[in-house]
């Protein structure tokens, strides 16, 4: 019986199979660290046409998220103030500075500073920021510590599994309406989960309906 | 169709194997087909796997404008949401039952007749398989993405809902594509090894040998092999049941008049088999003349293959029975009238008769025993068959979702011509397989068949067997 390969054939033969084994494995590994890392941008500051720092506004100065952010409450988009909402103290502050020049060119021009998406939802989510914000969900839950954030990022992955840790377990992290726009509201050490519990009773959240698909896939 | 093996006529048998067949025989003409030269290769084959080819550019080209333009190409929508890819997706799978049956259940029972078609039944399986697997992942709306029925540790949150047997449907499947073609495999090694010693050119050598695995022949290398089928067999004899069993729960599951049924899972195997042995005739019988492989797939084969169609096709027939009882006895007003719809409706109703016609009336000349020694005849109704068991599955998933509880949303279902274009391209993809199949690689297990033949010119005439000669010489039959 004629042989066409060597004996060490075998060798490699064996070696091929372990070796697909470790790269399966390699692979799905890779495959699930990158679907939860690179591909998000959690906390890669975004570039801006305008060097905002909400740090300066909201946390040195103390601005209200609602000056700029004047839908929250009651819509699904938190709108992007316009150039008009800058220039109500700009035309007063610091008229000229070589930082507010697109402002200015905006203003003079009436064309809206293009602003670069920090989130962006997939389009078949239905998200409604007033409904959180009148729910007890505070900003700093989803979008972190803005008060500290010179340029802003997404703070959170923003993927289904991460929506799904709240909407299956609202009480863990609702906090009193008066606390939602505190970036610095620290939930307390201890009884969380009783105080959620009231809470979620007290604001109506509907706990059967919020891990439904339709909650947001509408 | 002429013979390429350039053997002269010989006169047909009712024996598993001719008796005049030797080691060196049973090597030759199965494998001389597969090393004759590209440039030899018979012009019929060419003609075959041309055609084959351009119905697979069909396929492809439906493919295409699917993932381009959407599921909306298709004539589903409400209330017919599963059309034609859910018609054919079980069609398919179904056939490849009859493969699995012969190679693995028939080995079991140890029956010396699955032996020389269970190769090519097993490969139609095979095919059949890639054929049906293909159908639910196309008709997702986004085949990209159709690992996420699977359970994996995604960025959603979710896993799959293990209530539904949608789900169970993407285990049932791909345990049964792994273990066919594992067994498959298994079963072509020491074919392989043949091959590779018969090979006269280098690449054949190399070729051959890579598939071989190092077969050396030994004892215990026949041993282990011997071990490893048996295993393999006993692992798939149950897939012959629970595949389409699985698939029956899509339907039975649901809560519509006409699915919710418990004879569902037992009668969809059943039809699984009937059709699938209609595709082995169907596949078998040019086969056999094409290759000169008549010494080796003999009457025996075709007959008993048609007993099993015979068999199955009633128990379908029986089912068909039961559903129209059991509408009537629940005494469900809905029950009954999709029984009424179904049987006398004036939109499909033509589907059950040419149904009935097709699996009850067709299938009743196969009790005569000169019907299934005459060749023509079987291929024509396994043609008939394998319609027919297409149209019951029409008529499972349209007629029944076309009308259901309330008149309000009844609506009708017009099938697209790329609905026409992908099954008439699934058979492209199946048939180019099976032509390259048949081809490259023994389309008869030579080494199961240098067994029998061994087992055979031993102990081949027992007294059942002399018995049987007497009998058919009598009727003036090929004994």
């Amino acid at each position: 019986m004629p042989n066409y390969f060597p004996p060490n054939a075998n060798a490699f033969a064996k070696w091929l199979i372990w070796g697909g084994v470790i790269f399966t494995a390699l692979l799905a590994t890779s495959l699930t660290v990158f679907a939860r890392t690179s591909n998000n941008k959690v906390r890669v500051p975004i570039e801006q046409p305008v060097a905002f720092s909400h740090a300066l506004h909201n946390g040195q100065l103390g601005l209200d998220c609602r000056y700029c952010h004047t839908s929250v409450e009651v819509a699904a988009a938190a709108n992007i103030p316009p150039t008009e909402t800058c220039m109500t103290c700009h035309s007063q502050i610091r008229v000229g500075s070589p930082q507010l020049a697109a402002v200015q060119a905006s203003w003079d021009s009436g064309e809206p500073i293009v602003w670069n998406k920090v989130h962006d939802l997939a389009d078949f989510v239905y998200f409604n920021h007033s409904a959180h914000i009148n729910k007890g969900i505070g900003c700093s839950s989803c979008h972190g510590r803005i008060d500290q954030m010179a340029a802003i990022w997404k703070n959170k992955p923003m993927t289904m599994g991460w929506c799904l840790e709240c909407h299956r377990n609202p009480a863990a992290f609702v906090r009193p309406k008066s606390e939602v726009f505190n970036m610095a509201y620290v939930p307390p050490a201890e009884g969380q989960l009783e105080l959620g519990e009231q809470l979620v009773e007290a604001y109506h959240i509907n706990e059967e309906k919020l891990p439904q698909c339709s909650t947001c896939h509408r | 169709m002429a013979s390429i093996s350039g053997k002269p006529p010989f006169k047909e048998t009712n024996r598993v194997i001719v008796k005049s067949e030797t080691f060196a025989s049973i090597d030759d003409s199965v494998n001389k087909p597969i090393e004759t030269a590209p440039f030899k290769t018979p012009l019929w084959w060419w003609i075959g796997f041309f055609m084959a080819a351009s119905l697979l550019g069909v396929y492809l080209v439906t493919i295409t404008m699917l993932i381009t333009k959407g599921i909306g190409i298709f004539g589903n929508n409400q209330p017919v949401a599963w059309g034609f890819p859910i018609i054919n997706f079980v069609w398919w799978i179904g056939i490849g039952h009859a493969g699995t049956l012969i190679s693995a259940a028939l080995l079991l029972f140890r029956q010396p007749w699955r032996t020389s078609i269970n190769r090519a039944a097993e490969a139609m399986t095979i095919f059949a398989v890639v054929c049906a697997g293909l159908y639910p992942i196309l008709h997702l709306g986004r085949p990209w993405v159709f690992y996420w029925l699977a359970p994996y540790p995604n960025t959603f949150g979710l896993f799959p809902q293990f209530r539904s047997p949608l789900d169970w449907d993407l285990f049932a499947i791909s345990t049964y594509a792994s273990v066919s073609i594992l067994f498959w495999y298994i079963g072509l090694v020491p074919d392989f090894a043949t091959l590779r010693d018969r090979a006269r050119n280098t690449f054949m050598q190399w070729f051959y040998s890579l598939l071989s695995l190092g077969w050396n022949g030994s004892a215990k290398a026949w041993q282990r092999y011997m071990r490893a089928y048996l295993i393999l067999a006993a692992l798939s004899f149950p897939l012959v049941l629970s595949v389409h069993s699985t698939i029956a729960m899509d339907f039975a599951v649901g809560q519509l008049p006409g699915w919710n049924n418990t004879i569902m899972p037992p009668y969809f195997v059943a039809g699984a088999v009937f059709a699938g042995f209609a595709m082995v005739n169907i596949l078998a019988i040019p086969l056999r003349k094409a290759f000169g492989l008549e010494r080796l797939i003999t009457y025996r084969h075709i007959d008993n293959s048609s007993k099993l169609m015979l068999a199955t096709g009633m128990i379908v027939v029986y089912g068909y029975a039961v559903e129209l009882f059991m509408a009537w006895y629940s005494g469900v007003e809905f029950e009954r009238y999709m029984a009424f719809n179904r049987v006398l409706g004036t939109d499909h109703g033509w589907a059950f008769a040419l149904l009935i016609f097709c699996n009850l009336i067709a299938i009743q000349p196969l009790w005569s025993k000169r019907v299934r020694q005459n060749m023509t005849m079987v291929f024509i109704i396994s043609i008939i068959v394998s319609i027919g068991m297409w149209l019951e599955r029409y008529v499972i998933v349209v007629v029944t979702l076309t009308k259901d509880f309330l008149p309000g949303s009844w609506g009708d279902y017009v099938a697209t011509f790329w609905d026409y274009s992908m099954y008439l391209g699934s058979f492209g993809l199946f048939f180019t397989l099976w032509f390259l199949f048949i081809r490259l690689l023994p389309s008869i297990a030579t080494s199961e068949m240098k067994e029998l033949q061994h087992h055979d010119s031993h102990h081949g005439s027992d007294y059942y067997e002399e018995q049987r000669a007497e009998e058919f010489s009598k009727k003036g039959l090929p004994v």
